[in-house]
């Protein structure tokens, strides 16, 4: 029994806990998933449980595998797209435009600066959605339900201002390699005008319900907390490395898509621990709002489509009237324009961390290789330790805090 | 025996009965409305008017559903469950005074169905009687995270009854009688002769502690731990199906409703209200009834407003502030009182004629200083 505990102790296991040598209880064994509600997905966490305490943890992964990596073998570049939807669907925009701009690096298609600020604005957009999604459900799982309505209203904003762009809302399948199916749209620009203008007040609405609540403050402080060095050796990125204390940002460490041209700054935690991670979020939020409103008063003129005829479709109009057009819309329907043979590896800041794609192509119609790095997946891994030792409610408001989405988790 | 007066406790009885009922029903549909309305969202509105159908909607609903027991439970304790958790909270209702006495059909007749001498402590015992209710159906189920919200529920009713003891000790000593009727007209009017009448005034903190133990006895949030649905999936109701899980729900709303009255009763008077001495008879006896409603009603909407605000504890938390915070804050409350309300009798004073008759005792009805004065008179023989 304490061997067990040995065995999953990390470095911010809380101590306060009696040693087991103290308890004389009976060792259950405990499922916390796959259909529990506190998951937000299919996990699997096979628990030992003294109580309420947490001995060990085992995880099981796989529940909603779709094999995307191997799908994406067999379909042309610009089919990926609506399998990196599917990813971390909080976010699907940026999970779109990291393909794109994944594609745009094999074959070396150059876009203009307003493509890359509307790219900014799309993405900081879904990376606040991501971020109320995950801040909210962890008011939700400590018992807080009204702020989480509260701004799921502003999240259906944001989701109105996909559809605007690109005509879904959650599963978006946003722009195209080498830019946009269209430009921005009169209402886009109204709703966004709107957005800056009235969403900061309800924002700090909200946090004021959470931010120095007390209760909030005992539930999440000290809980599911890791350590800045456990957090790199596991490889965590995004919010929860951040929160850990390790200022890792891939906008400002390998900048894409123009995040040099925008000033903000990144929010580090101390502890690691859930109230780290939730101020972090909260503090992205407001710097994203930053980056929004710089990109959208600075937003050039121009196309919204880089010049690439191999890889974006001609308009329609055109493919009835002019050759090359027809021809360019034959082959990029029937999969036959040349792609460059190669490897390539990018990555964005996902809402939840460093999304890569390893990209292989030997120069046929579909990639050779596909990898997503997910960092879902990587999260995951940690997830015993961080619950080792602490109680059945923290291991809940722990993994809504890591913000584990499943869907990237299993691909 | 008196047919009349057996008559008129049968009546006062069913009407409780239903008004308990009827009450609760609706409180589902407030909680919905009062959520609604907090959260930015219109709530149940397509049953009759502003949803006020809704709940004989999901009564009828629940009445219909399949009347399922799964296969590993005691059958006969996973129905008694919610049957204990219904009839307790049912019962409670039985001493509260409702209002002050009425005339009708020749009658004097007591809006309360009995006026037992230790009506607090029948209200105490019921109250944590009722989470045998909860305990006995979250272990018939067999279903761990209902064994966990037996568990919880019951070590819960234990840390706070004892605050909540000791809270209503202060209000005894207040008053000088456990029987409810007799607190609620210590209280009478607002305002007398310099000073507040309501126990409120004169005992903000065991109010406070009183009201925290009172959430906490209903597991309403934020001290819902036995129901949690994001741990422990709605935990004793896991199991549960049709009306069964309904009586759970229902005795939750009948306890919200008795809870307030409770609240309001020991608290904040009763059925008095300001310049109610203008006022005599049957118009005095209802405009109190309406004051003892206006005041539940009050503290139901404090309770839900509570609920739909504020994160819920986590079990230590609420077992530390249980036993850390509100059991120390109440003994030390208690002790001043008692020891204030023995100085303001004259136990201190080298002169001690006054002390039979405590400061309480100045506010107490007329008939009491009757009983007293007998009582010393037998004292002598």
């Amino acid at each position: 029994m304490s061997e067990d505990l040995e065995k999953y102790k990390g470095n911010n296991v809380p101590e306060k806990w009696e040693s087991d040598d103290t308890i004389e209880g009976e060792i259950a064994t405990l499922n916390l998933g796959p259909t529990h509600p506190a998951t937000h997905g299919i996990f699997q966490n096979v628990l030992k449980v003294d109580g309420e305490k947490i001995l060990s943890s085992e995880q099981t992964v796989g529940y909603i595998h779709r094999a995307f990596e191997k799908l994406a073998e067999r379909r042309p570049f610009h089919q990926i797209t609506p399998i990196t939807d599917r990813l971390n669907y909080c976010s699907s925009p940026i999970n779109n435009i990291g393909w794109h701009m994944t594609v745009e690096k094999l074959a070396q298609i150059e876009v203009s600066k307003r493509i890359d600020y509307m790219r900014v604005i799309i993405m900081e957009l879904a990376r606040i959605a991501d971020h109320l999604v995950c801040n909210s459900v962890i008011g939700v799982d400590t018992g807080a339900l009204t702020g989480f309505t509260w701004m799921f209203i502003e999240r259906e904003r944001i989701y109105d201002m996909y559809e605007q762009i690109c005509g879904a809302r959650l599963t978006t399948n946003i722009g195209r390699i080498g830019g946009f199916e269209r430009d921005f749209t009169p209402k886009f620009h109204e709703l966004i005008k709107d957005f800056l203008k009235t969403f900061p007040k309800r924002f700090e609405e909200f946090n004021s319900m959470l931010d120095r609540n007390r209760i909030f403050m005992d539930r999440t402080i000290g809980v599911g907390g890791i350590s800045g060095e456990r957090a790199l050796n596991y490889g965590f990125t995004g919010p929860n490395l951040r929160a850990a204390g390790v200022d890792y940002d891939v906008r400002v460490h390998t900048p894409y898509s123009s995040y040099q041209d925008f000033e903000f700054d990144i929010p580090v935690g101390t502890g690691g621990d859930t109230y780290d991670r939730f101020q972090v979020r909260q503090e992205e939020i407001r710097q994203s709002l930053r980056i929004i409103s710089q990109a959208y008063n600075n937003l050039p003129e121009g196309s919204y489509h880089a010049d690439a005829p191999e890889f974006y479709l001609p308009d329609k109009a055109d493919v009835y009237n002019k050759m090359e057009a027809l021809i360019y819309h034959f082959k990029i329907i029937m999969g036959e324009t040349p792609v460059p043979a190669g490897e390539v590896y990018h990555s964005v800041e996902g809402g939840n961390g460093e999304l890569g794609y390893y990209l292989i192509s030997d120069g046929g119609r579909n990639p050779y290789r596909l990898q997503f790095r997910r960092p879902c997946f990587i999260y995951y891994q940690a997830y015993p330790e961080m619950i080792t030792g602490q109680s059945l409610s923290d291991a809940v408001v722990t993994l809504s805090s890591m913000n584990v989405i499943a869907g990237e988790l299993d691909a | 025996m008196d047919t009349g007066l057996l008559i008129e406790k049968i009546v006062l009885i069913v009407l409780l009965f239903a008004v308990s009922l009827g009450v609760a029903a609706y409180l589902t549909l407030l909680e919905r409305k009062v959520a609604a309305w907090m959260q930015d969202r219109i709530g149940p509105d397509r049953a009759g008017k502003w949803g006020l159908l809704q709940p004989l909607a999901d009564g009828g609903k629940l009445f219909f559903k399949e009347d399922f027991i799964p296969a590993n439970a005691d059958r006969f304790l996973f129905i008694i469950g919610p049957g204990l958790a219904m009839g307790f909270a049912m019962m409670t209702s039985a001493v509260i005074p409702w209002g002050p006495n009425i005339q009708a059909f020749g009658r004097d007749i007591a809006l309360q169905v009995a006026d037992v001498n230790i009506g607090i402590l029948y209200i105490m015992a019921l109250s944590s009687v009722a989470v045998y209710g909860i305990m006995i159906g979250g272990w018939a189920s067999n279903n761990k995270y209902s064994l966990f919200s037996a568990i919880r529920a019951s070590s819960q009713m234990i840390s706070y009854e004892l605050a909540m003891g000791i809270a209503i000790i202060t209000v005894v000593l207040m008053s000088g009688s456990l029987s409810l009727r007799e607190i609620v007209d210590a209280q009478h009017g607002f305002w007398n002769d310099g000073y507040f009448t309501w126990n409120f005034f004169k005992q903000p903190i065991g109010f406070i502690v009183f009201f925290v133990c009172t959430v906490a006895e209903l597991n309403r949030a934020p001290f819902d731990m036995a129901e949690c649905e994001s741990e422990l999936i709605t935990g004793h109701h896991t199991e549960y199906g049709s009306m069964k899980m309904g009586f759970f729900l229902f005795a939750e709303y009948v306890h919200l409703f008795v809870g307030s009255a409770v609240i309001s009763a020991l608290y904040f008077g009763g059925y008095n209200f300001p310049f109610m001495d203008y006022f005599s008879g049957n118009t005095l006896a209802i405009l109190g009834v309406l004051a003892f409603f206006a005041k539940t009603g009050f503290f139901i909407f404090v309770i839900m407003w509570i609920r739909w605000t504020l994160p819920r504890f986590r079990y230590d938390q609420l077992m530390a502030l249980g036993w850390k915070k509100l059991i120390p804050i109440s003994i030390v409350n208690m002790v001043i009182t008692a020891v204030a309300v023995a100085f303001a009798s004259g136990w201190f004073s080298s002169d001690k004629k006054d002390q039979v008759e405590p400061a309480s005792a100045k506010m107490e009805v007329v008939a009491d200083k009757q009983k007293l004065t007998l009582n010393q008179s037998t004292i002598k023989h």
